[in-house]
């Protein structure tokens, strides 16, 4: 079946089969941040945005992304090489599977609430298992990312 | 694996009906317990073209397109202020937002699936299911009823008096609840009435409604008693998350607490 899905920000036309995922359709088209973790829905690794909202891309067919905007890890390098930074000072992660979609969903949260509790940072990020760390360093991080915004005068990450 | 032979979008509910009469055929909801199984579907109908994907206030209360997500309604502030924050709480513990972003309603009501949180709630509330074919069935009527081929169109749910909560009981955060369970006290002629909705018990949730009415604050003993009650009326059963006799202690301490909050004098 022929697609169009604006990738990143780029027009993309693919023939697709009607059960191919998403997630197999994004690294096909080289973004290799979106992972294959549980693939039953419970990860969070596979988290892209579809238009704007986090969703699980293992769960997704790419034919329903018709018509859509689809945005992965490499279309907000920027965002999130600044966020990252804050993770990776507090040695929050040990293998770092679980970063990609760790981050990709922490973004959205920022987009949605710019200043958010512990709490609820931690039931929107409930979603993102780790399997090394026990998240109090991922909590940190974010935490200390948050006050480095507002210190710096801006509106938290929203953008 | 979930292998798909055709993909069509419908263009009106009777193509999606006259597409689901086939076998093979599939309605794909947000399709994330659908992926959990392996099998070959001929046709995958998405109704995702036929703004199904809102929830609508109508005078009689809301109206729940079929293809509305968990998340919508966690976040819908009209339902969230009938029900006291029930609904989000209901629907918050499940799996992650990104999950939330995709699972429906209408998988959610048409899957009667026992643990489930969605059903739970819904069942406390005056919930009917507005079948394409079928008409509108109330809630509690279509939890027992076979699975056939008809469409879920909406659901709807009436703005009765009453005043709301959810409780679950999970082993650990967005895992499936051991336990799940809604309550409602409803003002009546010469006072208040509690009915309770129980779901998880592993089985599909059932409805627990207390003849007595409670004139003023409900007291510790009342409370008591009426957990009591609820626990010998309602059936469990065990799986690896809980046996049935600790389900139905959880049945018995989480009606009590709910009728004195809802109905205690402390209730603010
Ligand atoms: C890993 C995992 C964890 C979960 N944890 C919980 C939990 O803790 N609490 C909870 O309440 N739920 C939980 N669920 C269930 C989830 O919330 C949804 O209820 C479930 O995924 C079904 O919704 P869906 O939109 O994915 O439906 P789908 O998987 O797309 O469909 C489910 C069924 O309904 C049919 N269907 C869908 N829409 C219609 C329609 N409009 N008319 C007729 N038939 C239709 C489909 O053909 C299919 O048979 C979990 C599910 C998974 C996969
Ligand atoms: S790979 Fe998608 S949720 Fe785990
Ligand atoms: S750091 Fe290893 S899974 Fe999170």
């Amino acid at each position: 079946m022929l697609i169009s899905i604006t990738l990143n920000g780029k027009k993309i036309t693919s023939d697709v089969s009607p059960d191919a995922l998403l997630l197999d359709w994004a690294r096909a088209q080289g973004c290799k941040s979106v992972k294959r973790g549980c693939e039953t829905a419970n990860c969070g690794l596979c988290t892209v945005f579809l238009d704007d909202e986090p969703v699980l891309s293992c769960s997704v067919l790419a034919v329903r992304a018709d018509g859509r905007r689809v945005t992965t890890l490499e279309g907000l390098q920027e965002e999130a090489r600044e966020f990252a930074g804050f993770i990776a000072d507090q040695g929050a992660e040990q293998c770092g599977f679980c970063n990609p979609g760790f981050v990709m969903n922490a973004l959205a949260l920022f987009r949605e609430n710019p200043d958010p509790s512990v709490d609820e940072i931690k039931e929107f990020l409930a979603g993102n298992l780790c399997r090394c760390s026990g998240y109090e360093g991922q909590t940190r991080g974010i935490l200390n990312y948050l006050a480095w915004k507002k210190a710096r005068g801006g509106e938290g990450a929203a953008t | 694996m979930l292998t798909i032979q055709n993909y069509k979008k419908a263009e009106s509910l009777e193509d999606a009906w006259t597409l689901n009469q086939r076998r093979g055929s599939v309605i794909l909801g947000g399709m994330l317990w659908l992926k959990m199984g392996k099998r070959t579907v001929q046709t995958a109908i998405d109704l995702s073209g036929l703004r199904l994907d809102r929830i609508e206030e109508t005078p009689e209360g809301w109206s729940i397109g079929c293809m509305t997500t968990l998340r919508q309604l966690e976040l819908h502030k009209g339902l969230n202020a009938y029900t006291n924050g029930a609904v989000r709480e209901a629907v918050r513990h499940i799996v992650g937002v990104q999950f939330r972003n995709l699972a429906t309603v209408g998988g959610s009501v048409w899957g009667r699936f026992g643990f489930s949180d969605v059903c739970t709630l819904l069942l406390a509330l005056d919930s009917y299911v507005e079948l394409y074919k079928g008409g509108n069935v109330p809630l509690v009527d279509f939890l027992t009823r076979e699975k056939d081929r008809d469409v879920l169109v909406r659901v709807i749910v009436k703005r009765t008096p009453g005043t709301f909560l959810y409780r679950s009981v999970r082993g650990s955060q967005t895992d499936f609840p051991v336990l799940a369970c809604a309550a409602v006290l409803v003002p009546a002629e010469n006072g208040d009435r509690l009915r309770l909705s129980v779901g998880a018990r592993p089985g599909r949730a059932v409805l627990f409604q207390e003849e007595a009415v409670f004139r003023g604050p409900i007291s510790e003993a009342d409370a008591a008693a009426f957990g009591k009650a609820a626990a010998e009326h309602i059936a469990t059963g065990s799986n690896l998350r809980g046996s049935a006799e600790y389900r139905s202690h959880l049945i018995q301490v989480l009606a009590a607490r709910a009728a004195l909050e809802l109905g205690g004098a402390d209730r603010c």
